[in-house]
């Protein structure tokens, strides 16, 4: 009864949620919301790239979004003043993606999959990348957790204790620009900083210590998306944008349940 | 014997010399406190004795193996962080449940693991601060302004916690402070600061210095002073202090026990 369009879906939404729940609490606790929008928006340019120089779709989204991240983190040590940076290469990346991509008949056909995502396209080969790649990603917070905790909470606490504040940064810009590459299929460029962002705040309220919001905000990532995958199926709608929308009504129901 | 010296230390932003010539010592087991008016660089001396600032002159020297603790001046819990104050005693280093409740108790907040970290009051918050420093048993606790935003009982009661843990452990306590009243009767040493180190030695020698009365004049008056320092004052009577004298003038005289 369970259509296999359907299975990869929700296997590929699910395996997604694992590495975007953790990764996503530090992009709440480190304020780097728009870190993410510059990151994500950049995919699309990625996608460009890739097309243009026949490169795997994964490979050249990667490439970008690593080097978006990086350059944002450069600029950001050298005084500039971070949420002006963080805008210009936002909305940049995402305007050259679309003019890039305006001159590859072949991805202009299908730009709104790639802005909006198309996870009931996804393949097997798909499902397999994007659970391999969450699990790196899971792989690289667990190994650096305490650090990455510790450098959370206060850099130079952390430098006194022996951690090295930069280290753990540049690991999380890799995990960043690791998960933008996998979630292209399944929210599409615009809406991965929202999957990013929504289940660790509908998260928030209901969790005393950072790792249980990283649980809770995995949960609830998974919910969302069969939910959405649900509502889309019933109702029709877009899969990628009914997924952000059932993660929103989880956020409005934390809220409503939050023990104050 | 020093667990940590400075020699000729000089520290710059950009094209500001924010300290210089500094050269200090702690022993093992001492209270010293750094004192000096807003901006005389105390925070910044700190960091740099940490290694969180580079040197650009001079050294900082280490005992081999040398554990701090460190109290940072401000410390803010992002809000979107819930952290209750048993995880944050295990960070970065995992400690049992039983060094948590000690190291809670030790410090006179027993029982408050459950609590988050932001809900607790100024008071506990600093105390949490120091149980976590002392949870890697440090050999030298390093804390910036830790009475900050506390009451007047609240000062005395953490330098009376400060003082009790240097007899129970044996660890010794660099600070820095703009408590002077309550420093002058809590430290062993004290060092003034303005960029450089002004004068040093035991506190009721410092507070007859020269040196120091020019930075926070004199007596009951001194607290006020330190709002109305000018930084363009006169050292040069700090010379004229014998080589035996407890108080040594800081320009040209870096030789420290």
């Amino acid at each position: 009864m369970l259509d296999p369009f359907l299975l990869r879906a929700g296997l590929a939404g699910v395996g997604l949620s694992l590495a975007a729940g953790p990764l996503g609490s530090f992009v709440v606790w480190r304020r780097m919301a728009y870190f993410g929008d510059a990151t994500s928006h950049a995919a699309i340019l990625g996608v460009a790239l890739s097309f243009a120089f026949h490169l795997p779709l994964y490979a050249g989204i990667l490439a970008v979004a690593v080097t978006v991240a990086l350059f944002v983190s450069a600029l950001g040590g050298r005084g500039h003043q971070t949420d002006t940076i963080l805008g210009v290469v936002a909305h940049s990346a995402l305007a050259l993606g679309l003019v890039a991509v305006s001159f590859l008949p072949a991805v202009r056909a299908d730009l709104s999959s790639y802005l909006f995502g198309d996870i009931l396209a996804v393949g097997w080969s798909d499902v397999l990348l994007i659970w391999a790649g969450g699990a790196a990603v899971l792989a690289l917070l667990a190994w650096r957790w305490d650090g990455l905790i510790t450098a959370t909470v206060n850099e130079e606490l952390a430098q006194a204790s022996g951690v090295d504040p930069g280290r753990e940064r540049l690991a999380l810009t890799l995990a960043l620009a690791l998960t933008v590459a996998l979630s292209i299929k399944i929210v599409g460029a615009l809406l991965i900083a929202a999957m990013l962002i929504i289940p660790p705040a509908a998260a928030r309220g209901h969790a005393a210590t950072p790792e249980r919001m990283a649980l809770l905000a995995t949960l609830a990532g998974a919910l969302a998306t069969l939910g959405g995958l649900w509502a889309s199926l019933v109702a029709d709608t877009p899969a990628g944008p009914s997924v952000v929308a059932a993660a929103f009504v989880l956020f409005l129901l934390s809220l409503a349940g939050r023990r104050r | 014997m020093n667990l940590l010296e400075a020699r000729d230390l000089g520290v710059r932003h950009g094209d500001n010399t924010i300290l210089h010539g500094i050269g200090l010592s702690i022993a093992k087991g001492e209270i010293v406190t750094i004192v000096g008016p807003n901006g005389a660089g105390k925070s910044t001396l700190v960091r740099a004795l940490i290694g969180l600032e580079p040197a650009a002159t001079g050294q900082v020297l280490r005992a081999p193996g040398l554990r701090i603790g460190y109290v940072p001046q401000r410390l803010k819990i992002e809000a979107g962080l819930p952290m209750t104050v048993r995880r944050f005693l295990s960070l970065p280093h995992r400690v049992t449940d039983s060094a948590a409740s000690e190291a809670l108790a030790r410090v006179g907040v027993p029982g408050i693991e459950g609590q988050q970290l932001a809900g607790l009051s100024g008071g506990q918050f600093q105390r949490a601060l120091l149980a976590r420093a002392l949870l890697s048993s440090p050999d030298l606790l390093i804390l910036d302004e830790p009475t900050q935003g506390l009451d007047q009982p609240g000062i005395a009661a953490f330098y009376r916690l400060l003082s009790d843990l240097r007899g129970q452990t044996g660890v010794a306590v660099l600070m820095v402070s703009h408590d002077l009243l309550v420093v002058m009767s809590a430290s062993d040493r004290v060092i003034c600061l303005n960029g450089h180190v002004c004068c040093e030695g035991a506190p009721e020698h410092v507070s007859a210095a020269p040196a120091y009365r020019a930075l926070f004049g004199a007596g009951e008056g001194g607290v006020l002073a330190l709002y109305r320092h000018h930084h363009d004052h006169d050292h040069d009577h700090d010379h004229h202090h014998g080589g035996g004298h407890p108080v040594r003038g800081a320009e040209g005289d870096h030789h420290h026990a």
